[in-house]
Order: C-alpha cells, then sequence, then structure tokens
C-alpha cells in the first residue's frame, strides 16, 4: 500500500491542497428535481389514500383512478425522489471524496439528468393513460425500460470513471455502496424485464418467464429495489452526510466492510419472502425467510455505523436540526429493518400478508429512512451549492422535522392497527366454523384507520412544503463571497449558520 | 497501513482512525460490536435450523424435505378437511333436509343464518346490498318485491340455476325489444308508457284508450290485464311501488324501448347445496321472505 507520491494529510493541513472545480451544476439540477417530485410524490400519495377514504373522489375520471394513480405515487417516491436525491449525492460524494472531476465531462452528466427525468415523466404518463406491465415498481412499457437501461448504463459510466480518475488511494465506504446499488439495479432491471414485444408499436409485451417463475423473478426484482434502491444507495447518502454534519470521523471501519458485504450477499436471496403461502415451492419461500433473518444484523451495522459516530457530538442535534433529520432517519431505518426479518417469518407472515401492516411498513422505511436521510441530506447541500452562508432559518427546519415526524408516527400506528385487524379479521371463525367476519366488513372496520393515514401524509406534506419555501428562500438569500472560497474545505461552516 | 503523519483520535477510547481522509472525512477502527457479532452468529444459527427443520436445500432432482416433514399443500389440506368436518356436523343435515323442513329445526336454523350471512355479505351484497336493500338494477331482496318467487323453494332454485346465466336450467325471461325490433311505433311506446305509468301510480299519468288497448295486446299475456305480474314467466308485477329498472316514466319508456335483462349468476358449481340453502333461509329471513 505504500505510495511515496501520495501524503496523507490531517484535516488542519487540507486547506492547502488544491481541490479541483467539480461539476457542481448538475447536482443543483438533481437537487431541485429531487424536491419537485419529492412534492408530486407525497401530493399524489395523498391523493390515492384519500381515494381509499372516499371511493367516489376519482369522480369517475379514469386518469384519476387508485389503480392507475398508485404507480404514479410508488414511482414518483422512490424512482423520482429517491432517484433524483441519489443522483444528486452520489454525483456531488463521488467527486468529493475522489478528488476528481465527473467523468465524462458536463454533457454527459446533463444526459444523466435530462434523460433519468424524461423517463420519470414518460412512465408517470404511461400509468395515468393506463399502460401497464402490471408488475409493482417495475411498471413501465418495455420502450420506456429501453430508454431506463441506456441512461442507467451512462450512470454507471460517470460513476466508475469518477471512481477509475480518483486522486484518493482508497475507496470511500459511501462510494461502495453507491456502486453497489448502480450495478446491482442495472441486474435487477434487465433480468425482470425481459419481455417480447407484441409489435414495434405496442406497449404490450410478453414476459420471458411463466407462473410461478415470473413471480419469483418480480419480487426478487421488487426485493432488491427495497434492498438496494432504498437501502444500500441511501446508506451511501448516509456514509457521508452524516459524518459530515456531525464533523466525527465514522465510528467503525472494520465495521463498515462487514456489513457491506453481508448485505449485499444476504439482501439477493430474500425475496421468495414476499410470496409465503403462495404456489412457490415451500424450499424457496424457507430460504427467502432464511436470509431475511440472517439480514436482521448486516441491516443494522449501517445503523450503529450511523449513530456512533455522533459519539462525541450528540450535542449538535440541539443545535443543528438537519442533522435530526438524519440520525432519525437511521433511527427509522434500524426500526424497519428489524421488522421486515419479523414480517418474513412465515407464520408472521400469515397474519400480516396482504395487510395494511405492509404498508405501514413500507412507509416506516420510505418516509423515515428515506426521505429523512434525504432531507438532512439536502438541508445540507443546498448551502453549499448555492454558496450561501446557512439556510433560510433553521426555525422552519425544525417545524418540518417536528410535524414530518409526527405525520410518520400517525402514519406507522395507524396501519399498524389497520393491518394487525384486518389479518385476525381475516382469519377469524365462529362457533360453527364459518368466517366471523366478511370482507366488506374488514373495510369498514379500517376506515378510521385510512383517514388517520391521511392526516399522516397530509403532515409530511405540508413538512416538505415548508422545507421548499425554506430552500427557495436559502437560495434567494445573498451570497457570500468568502464563503464560497472556503466552504470546500470546512463545509461545517455551512450549518453554523454564523 | 500507508504512511499516517497524523491520527485522529475518538475522545474516549482512543482508538485510531485508519490514517485515510477524504474530503475531510476519516474512519476510526474500532471493532465490530461484540453484542452486533452474537446476534449476527445467532441469526445464522436461526437461519441454519429453519433451513434443517423445513424443505430448503434444492437439488437437481428434488429438495431438502426438512425434518419436521411440513408442506404449506398439506397443512390447507388438514386445515380444510378439519374446517369440513367441523362444519358437517350441522351442514350435512341441512344438505339432506328439504329447505322447508330445515328452518323448522332451531338448531339448524342458526346454523344456516350464520353461513348464509357471511356467505350472503362476501358473495351477493357487491350487488344486492348489505342486508339485501338492492341497488339500481339489482333487486332488493328485503322489499318483498319478486319477480320469480320469495318462498324458500323459489330462492333456492334461483341461487342454484341463477337468472339467464347460461346454467341449462337458468330462469329464462325475455321481454321483447318493442321499439329496437320495431314491434311498437316510438309514438305508440309513449302513449302505452301512460298507460303502465298508471299502474306505477305515476301523478299526473294520462291513461288513455287506446293504451290500454296497446297494454292488452303486447304485455298483459306476461304482465297480467292488471299488469299484477307472472312469477311463472318471470314477468315483474307493473302494478307495484317497486321497480328493478326505475320508477319513472322514463325509465318505463326506456325499458319498454330496448329492455335491460339482469343476470344473475348459478351458484350451483360455486357453492354446495347445504350452503345455497342457508342463504336462500338467510334471503329469506331478510324481511321480503313469504
Amino acid at each position: 500500500m505504500t505510495d511515496a507520491s501520495i501524503t496523507y494529510m490531517a484535516p488542519h493541513q487540507l486547506s492547502t491542497r488544491l481541490a479541483p472545480v467539480y461539476n457542481e451544476a448538475i447536482v443543483r439540477k438533481f437537487t431541485i428535481a429531487t424536491m419537485f417530485w419529492g412534492i408530486v410524490a407525497f401530493l399524489v400519495g395523498c391523493t390515492i389514500a384519500a381515494e381509499l377514504c372516499w371511493p367516489g373522489l376519482s369522480m369517475g375520471i379514469s386518469y384519476l383512478n387508485f389503480g392507475r394513480l398508485r404507480p404514479v405515487h410508488t414511482s414518483a417516491a422512490i424512482f423520482a425522489f429517491g432517484g433524483n436525491a441519489l443522483f444528486a449525492t452520489s454525483l456531488y460524494v463521488v467527486q468529493r471524496t475522489c478528488r476528481a472531476r465527473l467523468f465524462g465531462g458536463a454533457a454527459l452528466a446533463e444526459f444523466l439528468f435530462w434523460g433519468y427525468n424524461f423517463f420519470i415523466v414518460m412512465a408517470a404518463l404511461s400509468y395515468v393513460m393506463g399502460f401497464s406491465r402490471s408488475q409493482e415498481y417495475s411498471e413501465p412499457p418495455w420502450h420506456v425500460t429501453i430508454f431506463l437501461v441506456i441512461v442507467w448504463v451512462c450512470y454507471a459510466v460517470v460513476f466508475v470513471g469518477t471512481l477509475l480518475r480518483r486522486e484518493e488511494p482508497h475507496i470511500y465506504v459511501a462510494n461502495w455502496f453507491y456502486l453497489a446499488f448502480i450495478l446491482t439495479v442495472a441486474i435487477l432491471v434487465l433480468v425482470n424485464n425481459a419481455a417480447v414485444p407484441v409489435s414495434l408499436y405496442s406497449s404490450h409485451a410478453y414476459v420471458a418467464y411463466g407462473g410461478v417463475q415470473n413471480a419469483l423473478i418480480q419480487w426478487w426484482y421488487g426485493h432488491n429495489a427495497v434492498g438496494f434502491f432504498l437501502t444500500a444507495a441511501f446508506l451511501g447518502m448516509m456514509y457521508y452526510f452524516i459524518p459530515k454534519q456531525a464533523n466525527r470521523p465514522v465510528y467503525s471501519y472494520r465495521l463498515s466492510i462487514v456489513h457491506f458485504w453481508s448485505l449485499i450477499f444476504m439482501y439477493i436471496w430474500a425475496g421468495p419472502h414476499h410470496l409465503h403461502y403462495t404456489s412457490l415451492p415451500d424450499w424457496t419461500q424457507t430460504l427467502g425467510m432464511a436470509f431475511s433473518i440472517m439480514l436482521w444484523m448486516p441491516s443494522w451495522g449501517g445503523m450503529i455505523n450511523g449513530l456512533m459516530t455522533l459519539s462525541g457530538a450528540w450535542d449538535k442535534l440541539r443545535t443543528d436540526p438537519a442533522l435530526r433529520f438524519s440520525v432519525t432517519a437511521v433511527g427509522f431505518y434500524g426500526m424497519s429493518t428489524f421488522e421486515g426479518p419479523v414480517m418474513s417469518v412465515r407464520d408472521v407472515n400469515a397474519l400480516a400478508h396482504y395487510t395494511d401492516w405492509v404498508i405501514g411498513h413500507v412507509h416506516s422505511g420510505a418516509l423515515g429512512w428515506v426521505a429523512f436521510i434525504s432531507f438532512g441530506a439536502i438541508y445540507y447541500l443546498v448551502p453549499v451549492l448555492w454558496n450561501r452562508t446557512g439556510l433560510y432559518s433553521k426555525k422552519l427546519v425544525a417545524w418540518h422535522y417536528w410535524i414530518a415526524t409526527l405525520g410518520i408516527v400517525f402514519y406507522m400506528t395507524s396501519m399498524w392497527v389497520a393491518g394487525i385487524m384486518q389479518g385476525l379479521m381475516w382469519r377469524a371463525y365462529d362457533k360453527f366454523g364459518f368466517l366471523q367476519y366478511s370482507f366488506v366488513e374488514s373495510v369498514n372496520a379500517v376506515h378510521p384507520y385510512y383517514i388517520i393515514r391521511l392526516m399522516g401524509g397530509l403532515m409530511f406534506l405540508v413538512g416538505a412544503l415548508i422545507m421548499v419555501f425554506n430552500l427557495v428562500m436559502t437560495v434567494r438569500s445573498r451570497t457570500t463571497e468568502e464563503f464560497a472560497r472556503t466552504s470546500q474545505d470546512y463545509p461545517d461552516a455551512v450549518m453554523a449558520g454564523e | 497501513m500507508a504512511l499516517k503523519t497524523d491520527k485522529i483520535v475518538s475522545p474516549k477510547r482512543e482508538v485510531e482512525t485508519t490514517g485515510h481522509e477524504w474530503d475531510g472525512l476519516a474512519e476510526l477502527n474500532n471493532p465490530l460490536p461484540k453484542w452486533w457479532l452474537y446476534i449476527f452468529a445467532a441469526c445464522i444459527v436461526v437461519a441454519l435450523v429453519q433451513m434443517l427443520l423445513y424443505p430448503s436445500i434444492p437439488g437437481i432432482t428434488g429438495y431438502w424435505h426438512g425434518l419436521l416433514g411440513y408442506s404449506t399443500r398439506a397443512g390447507v389440506e388438514r386445515d380444510v378437511k378439519a374446517l369440513v368436518a367441523e362444519r358437517a356436523v350441522s351442514m350435512d343435515r341441512i344438505a339432506a333436509l328439504p329447505i322447508a323442513d330445515v328452518v323448522r329445526d332451531p338448531g339448524l336454523l342458526q346454523v344456516a343464518n350464520t353461513s348464509g350471512h357471511i356467505t350472503f355479505a362476501n358473495n351477493c351484497q357487491p350487488c344486492h346490498g348489505a342486508g339485501g336493500a338492492g341497488a339500481p338494477g339489482y333487486p332488493a331482496l328485503a322489499a318483498g318485491a319478486w319477480i320469480w318467487g320469495g318462498k324458500l323453494e323459489d330462492i333456492e332454485l334461483t341461487l342454484i340455476h341463477g337468472i339467464r346465466s347460461g346454467d341449462a336450467d337458468a330462469r329464462m325471461s325475455a321481454m321483447p325489444h318493442f321499439g329496437a325490433d320495431a314491434i311498437l311505433s316510438p309514438a305508440e311506446i309513449q302513449t302505452v308508457a301512460d298507460h303502465v305509468a298508471t299502474l306505477y301510480g305515476i301523478a299526473g299519468a294520462a291513461p288513455s284508450a287506446k293504451g290500454a288497448e296497446l297494454f292488452a295486446a303486447n304485455c298483459a299475456a306476461c304482465h297480467g290485464e292488471a299488469g299484477e305480474g307472472n312469477r311463472s314467466v318471470g314477468a315483474p308485477a307493473l302494478k307495484s311501488r317497486v321497480h328493478l329498472y326505475g320508477d319513472t316514466r322514463a325509465a318505463i319508456v326506456a325499458q319498454v324501448t330496448n329492455p335491460r335483462q339482469g343476470v344473475m349468476p348459478f351458484w350451483n358449481t360455486r357453492l354446495d347445496p347445504a350452503t345455497i340453502k342457508s342463504v336462500a333461509i338467510y334471503v329469506h329471513g331478510l324481511g321480503g321472505g313469504e
């Protein structure tokens, strides 16, 4: 490992090292897109939550139909909001931690931005107009998917190319996670979308796999979309922004290696737990459950590293509300990555499957982990990217934090109650051996909880709108030139806010 | 490790960093937390035990069946069998007895109503409404305005074979398309509609001799001279307050011109005879039974 041409320097010496001019313009674009799609995702989410409470709300307009808006919501949340947040942060982090400008130049980076967002618009339009592959999180028609693959390959080229031209001798842990995400998502999308189109001019295509094989591939894809898109990639985000915000070194390098490889290895096998008690063979179900149980600690490795990084800096939580988002995100991450293995156990799944418990589980991950870690990163990034001394208002960040956190609590608890109630009602028999409740009675019973869920969702949306206002005001505030020069080496000054 | 010119140390535990630095970030070299390692190991053990006990590792021609002999398919078959046996205590007797005798036995009646209620709620309620309240185009079963008869046996037969359902013994009725097939002219339809509107009891209807004549010639054969209906051919009573496809004069014109002919599914392939009897008994007891 000894390389005489490279000298390591302590933080206090860093300012003497000249950093290259990073491509931050592209990060700014992806950041704006993140917030835009975030609002879209939350708004559509609230709309369909309301439609579940009052089914007449779609007023018979097919474009507003629940079945069409639901994939708009899920895709907007995961791929548009989450995806743009990952593009923004990965392209920012890889440049900084490699001390290298993006590979492929500005033009390729611009293509990533416009290409990816064009894909999102095309996919959303397809759903609203009634075109869908009807496989969860994998709904885009085949020609839209081909376009996505082109964009994604360019993303991999840019990311790997930047890693290869790095000036640092080692690759920072955040980049391992981002790289695992980019490579695995490419494989997942390619395999799950294998299909034979009916014709060049038709959106319809025959899936390459039949019956239960198709289901297994679909949930191998679906579960690892959660594992690599929503977990590994956002862990990458966590590994950069929490140490940055806390101004502390990462707790354990060894833990990061062990939990990275165990997470990557275990996750890929856990998909069959989505198909308990189906025509999927029992042995496949057991393996899915076994790997899900083993996945618990590898998932928690990230949580430990995130939380323990704060040791010696816990006081910052009082003064830095943006860091509060990041740390709370890690807490929700720990909770939902424990809940996941529990729900994967066959007997628990017998109760939880097809109920709103699953919806609650997904949202504790999506709202609590994915959105919160992204909010924390974006609150940190915007002043840096736009060369501002700090955020327009820390008080508004605190308001956002409490409103959104309370919203998540409403969402999760109502869905727990609704889900477990559904599960219990569906399996209840009377003394003669007949079902105790009809399905429609279980629908009536969860109605109040659906309204509480909608309230939680609306609170989350209101919080995000406060954030957008805060960020817009931050960008519109006066530029500080000195800050622009020093920010690259002392980003902590950003959060100090002077 | 490589050249280290400086180290950041953890304030509490004096742990060294790895010596690398990226954009001001460093990593401490803390060991793996013991509890984390132990729980991880325990989870692996639990997973391996699961794999040992249950069907798991696949081979070329089969798979490891597990020590417990567990099978979800066999489990379902066992549960269903147990459930059927539990229900059979009463349901076998319900199946064997004529429906009229079932309702005379209070014990069986209770079981039939329980079974009938849940079966109705999961199968019939989407069209007929909770408690048989009905919906536009779907008969209100609690109202007692039966088209094919409201006795236990009538309801049972309707359930078994359905109406215009495609079943060989389905109840069939087909009102002619008086307008669509040009049997009556539009003007004649308006005239006869006035007559029917009188039977409906619509205020302000203007009956005429011509209307009565048209009714007698075209409608009375099935619906009766006075519009009292005829259950043997499934002709609804017109002289009634309850009408399947609407109570307005416009609804009458529409129905005479191009009648809607709703379909009730047959249930003999989806529900067993005892369950069908139960549903018939439940429906009969909703308020409209005869």
